[in-house]
């Protein structure tokens, strides 16, 4: 192995060698804040290690693994989130001091998964990330044993990804069979012909199923809600962003690479999964009295809205979708961050705080939480002023651009359902309630909560620092090249 | 630079006021009039510094950079028709803090934290020259003023609250995809991408384009005007809105929708604005009547009065697309007098209700005896309303309809039918509140303070009417841009 590919390797041998370190820590001495703080130092490790490999990247390292700036970038938002989630953790688990440290040994693996998997260029390291990531989210889930719920979602969530990975195994293998290759580009080689090769277009399309089941596309949704739901809140945090922004960042890298956009029946069947998924997504949440299941149906919407953009998007530039994606998603974890932040920190592992009543009246008695959940659910709902608004904008500039008019209306459609459970929320919160009752919140939830809040405004108000990142364009441009800039946009279809 | 003092002052008093209230209850209050002051000062400024009556068109600007990815930059500038909406954004401020000085009770800081900031998201309204800010901003007011009807209304308040942000955002979203499609059709004949003003001024779009780009603005501005059939949210949001919340509705966000208009869908699309015109103009005599009968059949006094807003809003629609400059001018002295009169009403309306604890003219009457200061000054607003010679409205209804003649006499004659409307309801409601058989109990009169704010919203009204050319010197560069541009290019 070259320096290089070292380098390239860092991000993932500091991370492995910090799950490795927690695992021994706790085998030595059990004590929840040593292990906390050495998971915290892992991560913050292996995110100090990214500017390295960004500069010997992109490397090819094997062939399993791609590390390029794309990834990188998703790197950093996932080990921010994973991050985040930690000092969730540490607040939400405060009072079972003796037993949960394994929690962080979990966290730790599952993002290493995540990362493989944004990094992965073949097949197998596809098939090896995503079920690091998922095996090591099975025991997160259910990591409340003593309830009944958070058992039952574990079930659930084992069953269901059990069958998506048989689903996404057997794929790959009729992919296999047609193509005899595993390597993304080597499919992508073949691509030209993918039409005339039925067995490898129906193993994309199961591939796509396995996928569809990780992101909760409908109609492979069904899972989503009980499994939100019943997870503990910092949990179902982590679920909602680092796994499905994974897949989804690997979704992008995986079907640009082989070409499936050549496919038109390809880009038909995502367009028609974005608009029920947008549809049944809103629809469903208008009904929930749970926030944890009200948040899973509109992360189901905003999945779609994030195919609308891959679609509208990829009908009209590489690099755009891939800016696009990126940006879309960097919002989306930062504001389900925000929001099932807030939900985990006025619960605790004693009681999940998630129905609506519960929420009557926060504005006064905890005005600040309040507000942070208020920003994070206008900025799912794309209201200016916070960064979910720019990734709507996105959203709706390509499709504008590359003419989706049904994609378009679609969106239209269900932001205008989504408002009004959004607001709904916000109404039980600014519900007369006595201010005397006051919560009081863990320094750690406060931390990773502000810090939360505080990218969501920042990034909605001021969003070129993050375009740029998504775009991989280490240099902000300035003013001048204004003109030059604007020529990456390409023309619409006609 | 003092452009965005304007913004930035409410948006800052916003801020201090949320704190303030822990510490006193009413050192809220103080703090957003002394925002509003220094605001009124920057307008003051303004005027000051263009003299009596503008050479230029526009007098101030600042251009920065904000999101070169996509062409977007801070663009805010004023010309003689921001300058007088962003003075009646700033005096009507200063009305809606007052009448809720002694209805909001509980959490003010928070409350004048939503007034402030609605505020400033109407200023960056009427000033922003870039369309992505104008959406911004456009977004952004609805929010503080979602949570002003939300919190602090009446008994039916979740709902008027949602059934406004809906309407108004499902709009707005309307009007986002209307500014992409420009944007991207402009790009794709010059290869620049702007979301300039200016720079989109200059888009030259097939007809067909033009047409479904102007429908989408149209769609937004006319949601927030309202003209029928876009109207329903408003009556719910001004009756159960508390009187503060109604009097920037009403004076304000609606005049948002009207300014829409005419600083961008008749100049950016002068051909299909002038195709769709005689649609547009019917709609508004259509508003006219329509409303004013729905007002005539109200029992709520506050319903009422946010019909007739309806109803008066339609004669700005019939003016701004009647598009010679009489009726250009008329649509904004409409927009300021009906600004006036309408929040004045509504600060009535709120008076009556925080002293008798309803709404309902039919458990009113006799109002006059017991309450002098009121009655006298309710007519003289349902006068005003009614289009009174000598008084603002009438000058902007008359402009309107001498210059919509020329355009349509069919529908201005149909249109003019509302100033017989108008006296109707507005006689009928002196009559049923004030007049009639006395109620036996004691309401307290108007005191010194709202004295002292209806006295200034008389003066300002009959200012209006006597001295309007005062008004109009200000809007003359302005209106003859528009009748330039649809002479060039509406052909």
């Amino acid at each position: 192995m070259t320096a290089d590919a070292f380098t390239a390797l860092l991000p993932f041998i500091v991370l492995s060698a910090a799950a490795v370190a927690v695992m021994l820590a706790i085998a030595i001495r059990r004590s929840f804040r040593l292990i906390f703080w050495l998971t915290v130092g892992g991560l913050l490790a292996s995110l100090s290690t990214l500017p390295h490999a960004l500069s010997v990247a992109p490397l090819r390292v094997t062939d399993l693994l791609l590390v390029d700036a794309y990834g990188l970038f998703f790197h950093a938002l996932l080990l921010l989130a994973a991050l985040a989630v930690a000092l969730l953790c540490l607040a939400y688990f405060r009072r079972r001091e003796n037993e949960n440290e394994e929690i962080f040994v979990l966290l730790l693996t599952s993002t290493l998964g995540a990362l493989l998997l944004v990094s992965s260029a073949h097949l197998a390291m596809f098939f090896l990330g995503l079920e690091v990531l998922t095996i090591s989210l099975f025991p997160m889930i259910a990591y409340s044993v003593r309830a009944s719920r958070p058992l039952e979602a574990g079930i659930k969530y084992l069953m269901l990804s059990g069958l998506a990975s048989s689903f996404l195994m057997f794929g790959m293998a009729l992919v296999y069979g047609d193509l005899g290759v595993l390597s993304f580009e080597q499919i992508g080689a073949s691509g030209a012909e993918l039409e005339q090769k039925p067995l490898a277009l129906a193993g994309l399309f199961l591939i796509l199923a396995a996928i569809g089941f990780k992101l909760s596309l409908v109609p492979f949704h069904l899972w989503t809600p009980d499994v939100y739901q019943g997870a503990p809140a910092p949990v179902t945090a982590f679920l909602a962003t680092v796994s499905k922004a994974s897949v989804f960042a690997l979704l992008l890298r995986f079907f640009t690479t082989v070409h499936a956009e050549r496919s038109e029946t390809f880009l038909c069947v995502l367009g028609l999964l974005a608009v029920v998924s947008i549809l049944a997504g809103n629809l469903l949440a208008l009904l929930q009295d749970s926030l944890k299941r009200l948040l899973a149906y509109s992360s189901i919407a905003h999945m779609g809205y994030l195919l609308v953009g891959f679609v509208a998007a990829g009908l009209l530039r590489r690099d755009l979708q891939a800016e696009t994606i990126a940006f879309y998603l960097a919002a989306y974890t930062l504001t389900s961050l925000a929001a099932f932040g807030a939900i985990s920190a006025i619960s605790d592992d004693a009681r999940e705080s998630d129905r609506l009543s519960d929420y009557a009246g926060l504005f006064w008695r905890s005005p600040w939480l309040a507000a942070v959940l208020t920003l994070s659910l206008l900025s799912l709902a794309g209201i200016p002023l916070t960064v979910g608004f720019v990734g709507k904008f996105y959203v709706f500039a390509a499709g504008v651009q590359a003419e989706t008019w049904p994609l378009v209306a679609t969106v239209v459609v269900g932001s205008g359902i989504g408002i009004y459970y959004y607001l709904r929320v916000v109404l039980a919160m600014i519900q007369p309630a006595d201010a005397g009752h006051r919560l009081a919140l863990h320094p750690a939830a406060r931390t990773a909560l502000a810090v939360t809040a505080l990218l969501v405004l920042a990034a909605g108000l001021f969003p070129q620092p993050l375009i740029d990142a998504a775009a991989n364009t280490p240099h902000s441009p300035t003013t001048a090249d204004n003109q030059h800039r604007a020529a990456a946009l390409p023309a619409a279809g006609r | 630079m003092i452009l965005l003092w304007l913004i930035l002052v409410p948006l800052i008093g916003g801020l201090l006021s949320l704190p303030a209230g822990r510490w006193r209850d009413d050192a809220p209050r103080w703090l957003a009039l002394a925002a509003l002051a220094v605001d009124a000062a920057l307008v003051l400024s303004l005027f000051a510094d263009t003299g009596a009556a503008p050479k230029t068109a526009w007098l101030a600007q600042i251009d920065w950079a904000w999101i070169p990815r996509f062409g977007i930059r801070f663009h805010l500038a004023l010309d003689g028709l921001s300058l007088l909406l962003v003075a009646l954004t700033v005096f009507l401020g200063f009305a809606a803090v007052l009448c809720s000085w002694t209805e909001i009770r509980e959490r003010q800081g928070f409350f004048h934290f939503n007034l402030l900031w609605t505020l400033a998201g109407v200023i960056g309204v009427f000033l922003a020259l870039d369309l992505f800010l104008f959406f911004f901003f456009w977004e952004v007011m609805l929010i503080p003023m979602y949570l002003l009807i939300g919190i602090w209304g009446h008994e039916n308040r979740a709902y008027a609250a949602m059934k406004f942000f809906i309407f108004t955002q499902v709009s707005g979203l309307l009007m986002l995809i209307a500014i992409l499609g420009l944007v991207f059709l402009h790009y794709q004949t010059t290869r620049t991408l702007s979301f300039d003003y200016f720079e989109l001024l200059e888009a030259d779009l097939y007809p067909g384009a033009a047409r479904w780009i102007m429908l989408g603005f149209f769609v937004a501005f006319t949601v927030k005007l309202p003209a029928i059939p876009f109207h329903t949210w408003l009556p719910d949001a001004h009756t159960q809105a508390p009187t503060g919340g109604s009097v920037l509705l009403a004076g304000v966000l609606l005049k948002t929708g009207a300014y829409g208009l005419l600083r961008f869908v008749i100049p950016l699309f002068p051909g299909a604005a002038q195709d769709f015109a005689p649609f547009a103009m019917a709609l508004g005599a259509v508003s006219i009547l329509y409303a004013a009968k729905l007002a005539f059949a109200q029992t709520d006094l506050k319903r009422l009065i946010a019909y007739t807003s309806v109803s008066h809003m339609g004669f700005v629609l019939l003016g701004a697309f009647a598009g010679n400059a009489q009726a250009l001018q008329g649509a904004v002295m409409t927009m300021l007098a009906h600004g006036v009169s309408a929040a004045a009403l509504f600060m009535v309306a709120g008076a009556l209700q925080e002293r008798l604890h309803t709404r309902d003219m039919d458990k009113m009457g006799g109002l006059w005896a017991l309450a002098p200061r009121i009655g006298a000054i309710t007519l003289f607003f349902s006068v005003a309303a009614l289009g009174m010679p000598g008084l603002g409205n009438f000058v902007g209804e008359f402009l309107v309809l001498l210059g919509s003649f020329r355009v349509d006499a069919a529908i201005t004659a149909f249109a003019a039918l509302g100033l017989i409307l108008a006296p109707v309801y507005a006689l009928y409601v002196m009559q049923r509140a004030f007049h009639g058989p006395a109620s036996p109990r004691e309401i307290r009169d108007f005191g010194l303070r709202e004295m002292g704010v209806m006295l200034f919203l008389i003066a300002a009204t009959t200012w209006m009417g006597l001295h309007p050319q005062s008004m109009l010197a200000y809007t003359d560069a302005t209106v003859n841009g528009l009748t330039r541009t649809l002479a060039q290019r509406g052909t």
